[in-house]
């Protein structure tokens, strides 16, 4: 392949023909293309073919032991036509975005605006804060988390304390999604360091200059601080809308991976997991894998259109 | 709205044992156009913010028309302010920004419309209402912040460095259309800068503060005439004063110093001097000259350096012993630099400072 240079509708008459274009790129930028290698291997290997491969397989039925075969459509039109798990999955999903979310942020706000009001030792608070969003998401804590709402866990030792019955919180259809609620919600400390970076940006004298107009805290706070924090909700409630669409861990541990009781804690990921590596379906896993990814970018994307109604940046 | 009388007695800032403001007292009368000035860290800007309620009070008491203000919330002092960073409300527009005080008062709709209106009038700012304040200039901010001060109609101003972040001409500009509003409001208004010439053209009263500590109160040419100390005639006239040490003489007949290899015989008597006692001895650029005409001759002195501004001619000098002095001719002089020159003074326009700062009258 031979490449003309970018001055070459200037150059004059007879001139010698350029280097081709892949010479020259890799004259000026072999090494450092050499130096990226590692990560384009890993980037094209384990990331861009895996979501091709699954792409692919969505239309196929494929059970690992067999070559897939072409189906088509077919997975699609059996998970919207013909799988009540699949609505219940995304039901249960639905419910835990739906509350999880707003009420990770509003705590995780809440607190954020008490460790922004200068108190003493404000970064050992902000650690101890951030503590279980380090260890939220792993097993050992989902363990725990079974272990301190079982029937005749610590919270319901505590509930009879006061002379409260507690139910049984994970084995009870009623409860159990809830339980993951308030483990999300307790997971609330990234979204506070954020909030927290947020509030130190809003400049001190917009406050003062509200304060010597009459206003009160409560007015500040609704019509000051959360408006110019909008930008920062708006992150947080994207990122925190995705993880909760992809969260999978704490389901899995606290129902034994079954999605039980009475599938009132089947996860989109749980299911998804279990028609993958319990059933082998493969074909159709990834069907529901990309359905998942379809619906979490009409949510971010919807987000997004909404935000010029709601979001407001300085700049 | 009606101006109000504000009076500082003693009042004393405090952070921690650190002590930034050494018990100041202060009187401004109503309607009066007040410009604290000091350089940055000289505490007036802390002032400031205790009058608006921003800051608490230390020691003192600070009185508005008489009554005690220091536990008075600051929303309730009938105080506006105007921030160096305008503060405006980003998310809001103009006419938000204007209405959000009278909102917060609960004034009835129906009376905050033509108060923002006509805070938008004489601010020239009504074409803007609909804009948000990044969609507007900085002198175009400067306004507004000032409209929700107006819109108030509070019974005192206070500006913190208000033209700080604006250009030059924008500057002068707004500095004239400040000066004005107090005209037609006639309201009190306190006004923060570390800029001189803002505060020669604007105050009524000057109050040139430093370390913490009120070193001169007065009208403008008054302070810039007498200055009560070195301090004070330093930080007031633009380019500074000059100062030259000298040597007590002779005190005999009237004393006589010698500054910079020439005998020069005071105005001022020095009572508790003896000879061979130091004194510094100031003069403003614009109150030298190079001829007898001038005045009585102070030195030759060596030209290093001559500028022309078109109106005037900047000369910088200096002595024979080496201490640089700044002349400002009238007019266009072509003086080389390297020449001797002999320089003549005003002999009524000289100042003769102690070696404790304080002017020798």
């Amino acid at each position: 392949m031979t490449a003309r240079s970018v001055g070459a509708a200037s150059d004059p008459p007879g001139r010698a023909v350029t280097p081709s274009f892949w010479s020259r790129i890799w004259t000026e930028n072999g090494p450092g293309y050499l130096f990226l290698l590692p990560w384009f291997i890993g980037f094209f290997g384990l990331t861009i073919a895996p979501i091709l491969s699954s792409l692919y397989l969505s239309f196929t039925n494929f059970d690992m032991l067999t070559p897939p075969q072409w189906v088509g459509m077919d997975n699609y039109v059996r998970m919207f036509t013909n799988d009540p798990k699949f609505y219940q999955s995304m039901r249960v999903t639905l419910l835990f975005v739906a509350f999880s979310v707003p009420l990770k942020l509003a705590f995780a706000l809440a607190v954020a605006l008490l460790l922004n009001r200068g108190m003493k030792g404000l970064p050992i608070y902000r650690a101890v804060f951030y503590l279980p969003s380090l260890l939220g998401a792993s097993v050992a804590i989902a363990v725990l988390w079974r272990t301190l709402f079982a029937g005749d866990g610590l919270v319901n030792q505590g509930l009879a304390l006061i002379g409260i019955q507690g139910p049984a919180w994970i084995s009870n259809p009623r409860y159990s999604l809830w339980t993951l609620v308030a483990l999300a919600v307790w997971q609330f400390g990234s979204p506070m360091i954020i909030f927290l970076a947020g509030l130190r940006q809003i400049p001190q004298d917009v406050y003062e200059a509200a304060s010597l107009e009459g206003a009160g805290r409560w007015r500040i706070f609704w019509k000051i601080t959360l408006p110019l924090l909008t930008p920062v909700v708006f992150f947080n409630a994207i990122i925190q809308t995705i993880e909760g669409f992809k969260s999978f861990t704490p389901a899995f541990i606290i129902s034994g991976g079954t999605g039980n009781p009475v599938n009132s804690t089947l996860f989109y990921t749980l299911y998804l997991y279990q028609e993958a590596f319990a059933f082998f379906r493969m074909g159709y896993a990834s069907a529901l894998a990309w359905v998942l990814l379809i619906i979490v970018a009409v949510f971010t994307g919807i987000s997004f259109l909404s935000s010029r109604y709601w979001v407001h940046y300085d700049n | 709205m009606s101006a109000a009388s504000i009076s500082l007695k003693q009042i004393v800032k405090r952070y921690g044992d650190f002590e930034v403001v050494h018990g100041v007292d202060l009187d401004i009368e109503p309607g009066e156009f007040v410009v604290f000035v000091g350089p940055s860290g000289c505490g007036k800007s802390t002032l400031l913010r205790m009058i608006a309620g921003l800051e608490p009070i230390s020691g003192g008491t600070l009185l508005i028309d008489g009554q005690a203000m220091n536990e008075v919330p600051a929303a309730k002092r009938g105080i506006a302010m105007v921030f160096q960073s305008y503060a405006l409300y980003p998310h809001m527009t103009v006419y938000q920004n204007l209405a959000f005080g009278l909102e917060t008062a609960r004034v009835p709709k129906s009376e905050i419309q033509p108060r923002v209106q006509r805070a938008a009038e004489i601010l020239r700012i009504e074409p803007l209402l609909k804009r948000k304040p990044k969609q507007l200039s900085g002198g175009q901010r400067q306004r507004v912040a000032i409209g929700r001060a107006i819109v108030r109609e509070p019974r005192i101003f206070l500006f913190d460095e208000p033209l700080s972040n604006l250009d030059a001409e924008l500057r002068v500009q707004m500095r004239v259309e400040i000066a004005k509003l107090h005209n037609d409001l006639g309201n009190t208004m306190i006004y923060v800068t570390h800029d001189q010439v803002e505060a020669m053209t604007m105050a009524d009263k000057i109050v040139v503060l430093s370390a913490g500590n009120i070193e001169q109160v007065g009208a403008p040419l008054e302070l810039y005439n007498n200055p009560r100390n070195k301090f004070v005639a330093g930080f007031l006239g633009s380019p500074k004063m000059n100062f030259v040490e000298g040597t007590v003489k002779s005190l005999e007949g009237g004393a006589v110093v010698n500054v910079s290899g020439s005998e020069f015989r005071l105005r001022q008597a020095l009572p508790n001097y003896k000879v061979d006692d130091k004194v510094t001895f100031g003069i403003r650029p614009e109150h030298i000259g190079l001829t007898e005409a001038s005045g009585v001759k102070l030195a030759d002195l060596r030209v290093d350096l001559v500028e022309q501004l078109g109106d005037t001619t900047m000369v910088y000098a200096s002595t024979l012993r080496g201490q640089p002095l700044t002349i400002a001719l009238e007019g266009q002089r072509h003086i080389a630099p390297g020449t001797m020159v002999p320089t003549y003074i005003d002999p009524n326009r000289y100042h003769v400072f102690g070696p404790d700062g304080l002017a020798l009258t």
